[in-house]
């Protein structure tokens, strides 16, 4: 059984103008979406008190809301949490907020006001500003950190080319990545940041197979045409990239339906990032290459000329 | 088909069964146990066991065993016996009184010999077992400032002994600023406080009218250092606390260069956490009453009207309280202290701790060692803990005071601002009443920068569910391959498995600490590891398109699979390691559970199912195709 006919020869880069111009619209959009609407960011990121409560009886967020308002809490984010009430409080973090049992009290006070059957549903968590700033930059670090190492290596075992696009397709992964994170303003926590930087990881996996069978086609191919050596290395991958794919989005649907909230943003980072970066495997990555002009005689193992040889007449 | 040497058969044998060794304590479920520490003044020994054993037996609490080691003594209680756990608890807590400090403990079940050699259980993370966080910072400005008040002082000392006038001695934006009223006493100023305090860079600054300023300020890796050794006494000071609130298995950890991890598991109260953390100690110098006679007081309870009754913090040799009667009056206090460090006496090199005060404080040692030469000095450490009590209904704020004496010595000279104390037994005894009299009177202030709750019943929902995942996620795959690839995704199964059961074991081995992220790590490890053998897979599948025998298909897969997974995998570990090294907390657990899972999968994806595929395909020089899938069993035919 083969699920995809494993002489099959798609021209994928026949469509590269209009892959790319999609790729390029699709980073364009989340680079306005990230500007604009920006991340839904967790606690472990905006530093703050949240306080989560439950009631009795159905809650509406507005509610909660003019509760706070009402006894002179102002900007607190209200959000509910799986059902109709549960509700969590997200609030800024001030300089006179070191003491969260107070915070948490004064919360439920004014909750209590307005509905007696609120109640405080667990210990207020409290993060301060500095932290939450600091794990932002010591992601963005993180990030740059892996590109330019994978960007060092692959210059060295392939080739410059192959290293411009493998670092291009890992960028454009990551923004999308980011942006459908902003467009469904989904909270952007910790383990999301470290599905993020796995997601790179993943993504340049996909990649290499494809560049080392490019590599392997051009040595092995006398007269080797470079559209066409693309064209076939996407082609004879097509059905590992797949599968890989495929196992790997097993798990992370685990991950996602069985793994408990904890780890639910994870296994949705990682599966939207699959997708993508399988699909930027194959037409994002290999355009970028074709246009980069890679050829026969630039991934050549380099022979060592003999000296006899060369003086002999 | 002999192309696999048997040494890689040994190898492939002896890792699995070491894998399986060390990857099996992770089955055992631990079991409640009560731990009970001694506080100062009382020992662990078979006379307390017997004691224990007592109270369980007259409140009919089933127990399993009752151990006791050099520090603590575990109480084990049958598994699930979580209400007996408390009753327990109780029961001790009010028969061993203050004395001891009883804590509630889940004890490790795995057999002692596999623990002797190292197999054991990986400990939990707070998000997997419940319990508090706490993320603490240093005020490193108040660090810095402090810095720069001494040597302030110091700067003054300095040019009034070399008898040079000057305007201001005062703090400026980066360190000291010395105004000086010419420029001779500027040159003079500037080789006296270079010769005297060599930690300050003195440059000179403007010159306006008659006021000649001159800059002195703190080495940068002076102020690093003074920082760094803030966290060191933070940390001490903090483990010291913490052990007196009775935590099982506290964890007290540096975190940058400004921030101190705490993590408590079991406790849910935050707020009696938070009191005991924040706590303050001071230091105080007396006088030791020799007259008196401090057995007696503290048998007959008779106290001298000037004196005080204290005890030793170190017990004597067999284990007994030491009392000691100090003079009322305070001749110095911690907070005229600007630093204490350990360093080997000048003249006979035994260990011992070098104190330096401040002017004030200088002034009054010297006013108090010269009528005093000869006679013995100590040093008093009183910890202020905030304590709210709720009696009738009503909340009652107090104070618990503890005070022991840390060091008593007897004045040999006439000294004032710089002395030592000498004759300490060790030089970790040395470094041990340095930090103690550190952290009395210069420890910065500490905040409390993050502060989670887990609750218990959170962490097993977690560990359910996260096991959950990793079956489940395990499970969909292995029958994935198995359909698609037939014999061969069998074997790749076995790997996978096997890289399971490997990466538990070295997780186990090392110690890593398993969290929530950790467990997505392995699960996303689990989809990822398959990867290696789709490769290997794929390749024999295009070999045998391309007309090769079944064996030379497989050798030829396995070559040539083999440059491509070690540069996917190449790549992959850059991420992880980069994940490892700069990440924080969950991610940095997460980046280490790839890391372990990529090296682990190199080798059961590759040379596991390697070793297996020839087992079972050596020798049979006839085969027609392989079960690599439909249209591969019977090549010749087709």
């Amino acid at each position: 059984m083969e699920l995809f006919n494993p002489n099959s020869n798609i021209d994928f880069l026949a469509g590269r103008k209009v892959s790319i111009a999609i790729s390029v619209v699709l980073v364009l959009a989340s680079l306005v979406l990230l500007a604009t609407r920006g991340l839904n960011y967790a606690l472990d990121f905006t530093g703050g008190v949240i306080v989560e409560a439950t009631y009795q009886q159905p809650v509406q967020v507005d509610q909660v809301r003019d509760a706070l308002e009402a006894a002179g809490i102002h900007n607190a984010q209200v959000q509910s949490v799986g059902g109709t009430r549960d509700v969590s409080i997200r609030l800024q973090p001030q300089a006179d907020q070191k003491d969260v049992e107070a915070v948490g009290k004064s919360v439920m006070a004014a909750l209590q006001k307005s509905r007696a059957d609120a109640a405080l549903k667990r210990h207020p968590d409290f993060v301060g500003s500095s932290v939450g700033a600091e794990l932002k930059s010591s992601g963005i670090v993180a990030a740059v950190f892996v590109m330019i190492g994978i960007m060092i290596y692959i210059g060295i075992r392939f080739e410059k080319r192959f290293a411009i696009a493998a670092i291009a397709s890992e960028i454009h992964d990551t923004i999308l990545t980011l942006g459908f994170f902003s467009l469904t303003q989904m909270e952007f926590d910790l383990t999301v940041l470290a599905a993020l930087l796995a997601v790179i990881g993943y993504s340049i996996n996909d990649k290499v197979v494809v560049f080392d069978r490019v590599r392997e086609l051009f040595r092995m191919t006398r007269k080797a045409d470079t559209y066409e050596i693309l064209n076939k290395a996407i082609n004879q991958t097509l059905s590992r990239t797949i599968m890989t794919s495929l196992t790997t989005s097993l798990t992370m649907f685990a991950l996602y339906f069985v793994g408990g909230p904890a780890v639910h943003g994870f296994g949705l980072t990682m599966l939207v990032g699959i997708v993508i970066g399988t699909l930027s495997s194959i037409f994002f990555a290999n355009p970028i290459l074709y246009w980069l002009g890679v050829s026969k005689t630039d991934l050549m193992p380099v022979t060592k000329e003999n000296p006899e040889l060369a003086r002999r007449p | 088909m002999n192309d696999f040497p048997r040494w890689k058969y040994a190898l492939v044998v002896v890792v699995l069964l070491l894998g399986i060794l060390y990857g099996v304590p992770n089955l055992f479920v631990q079991q409640p146990a009560v731990q009970v520490t001694a506080n100062r003044g009382a020992t662990v020994d078979q006379a307390l066991k017997e004691r224990v054993q007592g109270v369980l037996e007259k409140d009919k609490i089933a127990f399993q065993s009752v151990e006791v080691d050099n520090e603590h003594l575990l109480v084990r209680l049958p598994v699930g016996a979580s209400d007996d756990q408390n009753k327990a608890l109780e029961a001790m807590k009010a028969d061993l009184g203050e004395q001891y400090v009883v804590a509630p403990n889940l004890a490790s079940t795995v057999p002692s010999w596999m623990r002797a050699i190292g197999a054991r259980e990986m400990p939990k993370g707070l998000d997997l077992q419940g319990g508090v966080h706490f993320l603490m910072e240093v005020d490193d400005k108040d660090v810095l400032d402090k810095q720069v008040q001494r040597y302030t002082d110091d700067i003054r000392g300095v040019l009034r002994d070399k008898n040079i006038r000057y305007q201001s001695v005062g703090r400026g934006p980066q360190g000291v600023v010395v105004q000086l009223r010419s420029a001779e006493d500027r040159d003079a100023a500037t080789s006296a406080i270079q010769s005297k305090l060599p930690d300050l860079i003195v440059s000179t600054g403007a010159t306006t009218g008659d006021s000649f300023t001159l800059n002195a300020n703190l080495k940068p890796d002076k102020v690093r250092e003074a920082a760094l050794n803030t966290i060191r006494q933070n940390q001490a000071t903090l483990s010291n606390r913490i052990n007196a609130l009775g935590v099982a298995e506290p964890l007290i950890q540096q975190q940058g260069e400004t921030r101190i991890v705490v993590e408590l598991p079991g406790v849910q109260d935050t707020a009696e956490a938070k009191r005991v953390l924040g706590a303050q100690a001071t230091l105080e110098y007396h006088a030791v009453d020799q007259d008196g006679n401090a057995f007696d007081a503290m048998n007959s309870g008779n106290v001298p009207p000037d004196d005080k009754l204290y005890y030793m913090r170190n017990l004597d040799p067999s284990g007994r309280k030491i009392p000691i009667l100090l003079k009322k009056k305070v001749i110095v206090s911690g907070d005229e202290m600007v630093d204490a460090s350990s360093a080997p006496d000048p003249q006979t090199g035994t260990p011992g701790v070098s104190v330096h005060l401040n002017a004030t404080g200088g002034r009054k040692m010297l006013d108090f060692t010269t009528q005093n030469v000869g006679k013995p000095m100590a040093v008093l450490y009183i910890e202020r803990t905030p304590e709210v009590k709720i009696i009738d209904g009503k909340e009652v704020r107090s104070t618990k005071i503890t005070e022991d004496v840390i060091s008593s010595a007897t004045i040999r000279g006439v000294f004032s601002t710089q002395f030592s104390t000498t004759g300490l037994s060790s030089s970790k005894e040395a470094s041990d009443l340095a930090l103690l009299l550190r952290s009395g009177s210069l420890a910065a202030p500490i905040d409390i920068v993050e502060e989670r709750v887990i609750g218990p019943s959170l962490g097993a929902d977690n560990i359910k569910k996260g096991v959950f995942a990793v079956l489940i996620g395990l499970g969909a795959v292995l029958v994935f391959m198995a359909f698609y690839y037939w014999l061969f995704g069998l074997i790749a199964d076995v790997a996978l498995f096997f890289n399971l059961v490997l990466l538990l074991a070295i997780m186990s081995a090392i110690g890593v600490t398993l969290t929530m992220p950790g467990i997505a790590g392995i699960v996303l490890t689990l989809g990822m590891a398959i990867d290696a053998n789709v490769l290997i897979c794929e390749r024999i599948r295009e070999e045998m398109r391309n007309g090769s025998t079944p064996l030379a298909a497989i050798r030829a897969g396995y070559d040539k699979a083999w440059a491509t997974i070690l540069d996917a995998n190449v790549t992959h570990l850059l991420a992880a390691l980069a994940l490892m090294t700069l990440g924080s907390g969950a991610i940095r657990g997460f980046g280490v559970t790839l890391f372990i899972g990529i090296l682990t999968s190199m080798f059961t994806s590759v040379t596991v199912t390697h070793a297996i595929t020839n087992l079972i395909h050596s020798g049979r020089k006839k085969l027609k195709g392989l079960s690599l899938g439909s249209g591969y069993s019977n090549r010749a035919a087709a």
